[in-house]
């Protein structure tokens, strides 16, 4: 049973991803419902909120706190087993707010997304500060559009060349795990805009391998660490 | 008869000023503002570049001076110049930080100050065009941004989008920012426009195509064109080298000289 809370206030993507686009949240006695995809997956955004997709959200840090934390508190979300939060770039108001909150739950850790060059990786840099501050476990990094095979002659390129050693060498660097690359490919945009799953879309998709594996090494690491915490209890 | 002059603001010399927006994450904003002050040098202008992204300080790398250290005059902050002729300077909170892996973890209060302080307090001179490159959204730094810009009346924003619907989504949010905000704007880019393979010259439309200039139709702005996805570039960003007097025969270099071109079209007829 997964949830996906969208707390990219400004640019909410997630529901056109998720093919659901137009639907509206609608109020219960037990709080806002989640929008479903399927029966085991929920999304909450404020994309659903919005009643036209021209409508900006034109707010400052505190506002932007405010939903946040009614997300986390009115949705009733019932029983789950991954709550995914999908966050917009940076390490402001919406980061240090969700940790915050969150603080009283026990949160697996966060996977940090990057593409292969050094304008990326800086700012990736930053993210992990941030984690190691506010005292966020890390559960490893992606690298992102990393490489591309033209679908003519299937020679590959690297369109985001990884000048530093991409994504690989930081990890090393800065002793985080990288969970996995992976590579472009057309589809995924075209799936997303779609709202449609790339991973049913595209399974021969040597990106949706890279995926897959980037998912069960998640789920790996999460199982390990809640078999630590039973071992605690 | 004596008057005392009025205090010059540090933006006095400064004759257009315009943004570089998005309302999504990786669209490519730097790149554009990058390239767009190094095509703008190229016609003789002198250019400034303001880096409002406080989380993801890109524009000092760009530039291969993230090294670089602020100075202070009388006046303020004195700018970085990237090359012995002073035809760019930049102001980023990247030459601020002590290393350039600290993070930036302000909310947005903190982020406001400081946003406040690089327009009022930074010492461009005399400069053709100042570029105000900002992180995506339209939160703390667009609106502080927006407004502590407004007395000196912004020229108007380019607004940048990658060609596919998700993008293209969050760019309708932030023509909106503009309309609410009073901010002219100059037009849509669509970056990462199609990638050609360097082997065999196949066009991929990697994300898509088509979004950009579709929204701009739609929203009643210009469209200022297409940009290629080109591995030449990036790797000229990543070196800190002038793309523009190293590519001129790369695939993605006639659309940013055309896309300067039409800022300068604009102002020129702006004058006339």
């Amino acid at each position: 049973q997964v949830a996906l809370l969208d707390i990219d206030i400004c640019g909410p993507s997630i529901p056109k991803m998720m093919g659901l686009e137009g639907e509206q949240v609608h109020q219960s006695g037990s709080g806002w419902s989640p929008v479903y995809v399927e029966e085991n997956l929920g999304v909450m955004s404020v994309g659903f909120l919005l009643s036209s997709p021209d409508d900006a959200v034109i707010w400052r840090g505190p506002k932007k706190n405010g939903l946040i934390k009614q997300f986390l508190r009115d949705v009733d979300w019932g029983e789950i087993d991954y709550l995914i939060v999908d966050t917009p770039p940076g390490t402001s108001d919406e980061h240090l707010s969700i940790v915050q909150y969150l603080g009283a739950a026990h949160v697996d850790g966060a996977v940090i997304i990057t593409t292969p060059q050094e304008v990326s990786l800086q700012d990736v840099r930053k993210e992990i500060n941030f984690c190691h501050k506010v005292k966020l476990p890390i559960i490893g990094v992606v690298e992102n559009m990393s490489g591309f095979i033209c679908p003519k002659c299937k020679n590959e390129s690297q369109i985001f060349p990884p000048t530093t050693g991409g994504a690989e060498k930081m990890c090393q660097n800065l002793n985080v795990s990288l969970l996995g690359k992976v590579p472009l490919d057309p589809q995924i945009a075209k799936s997303c805009d779609k709202g449609q799953s790339f991973l049913s879309e595209a399974p021969e998709s040597p990106a949706t391998s890279s995926y897959k594996c980037i998912i069960q090494r998640i789920q790996e690491y999460c199982d390990q660490h809640h078999f630590q915490e039973e071992k605690i209890i | 008869l004596f008057l005392f002059p009025a205090e010059r603001s540090n933006l006095a010399g400064v004759r257009h000023i315009l943004l570089v927006l998005s309302g999504k994450g990786g669209v490519g904003k730097s790149t554009i503002s990058t390239e767009l002050a190094l095509s703008l040098r190229h016609s003789g202008k002198k250019v400034g570049i303001l880096d409002v992204d406080l989380c993801g300080p890109s524009i000092p790398h760009m530039f291969r001076v993230q090294d670089n250290d602020v100075h202070q005059c009388d006046s303020g902050w004195v700018p970085v110049f990237v090359d012995q002729d002073k035809s760019i300077s930049l102001m980023s909170i990247g030459f601020l930080l002590e290393k350039p892996d600290d993070a930036v973890v302000w909310r947005g209060p903190k982020k406001n100050a400081l946003i406040k302080q690089f327009v009022a307090d930074v010492a461009w001179g005399d400069l053709d065009f100042l570029i105000v490159d900002t992180p995506p959204g339209t939160s703390d730094e667009h609106i502080s941004t927006v407004e502590a810009l407004r007395p000196y009346k912004p020229i108007g924003a380019i607004l940048v989008t990658t060609p596919q619907a998700v993008s293209v989504g969050d760019v309708r949010r932030e023509l909106t920012f503009c309309k609410k905000t009073g901010l002219p704007v100059l037009g849509i880019v669509e970056n990462m426009s199609g990638f050609v393979c360097p082997h065999c010259s196949e066009c991929t439309n990697i994300f898509s195509k088509g979004g950009g200039e579709e929204l701009a139709k739609y929203a009643g702005v210009p469209f200022l064109g297409c940009v290629p996805l080109d591995p030449q570039l990036s790797q000229s960003l990543e070196e800190g080298r002038d793309f523009i007097q190293e590519f001129p025969k790369s695939s993605a270099f006639p659309a940013l000289a055309h896309i300067a071109q039409q800022i300068l079209d604009g102002t020129s007829q702006q004058s006339s």
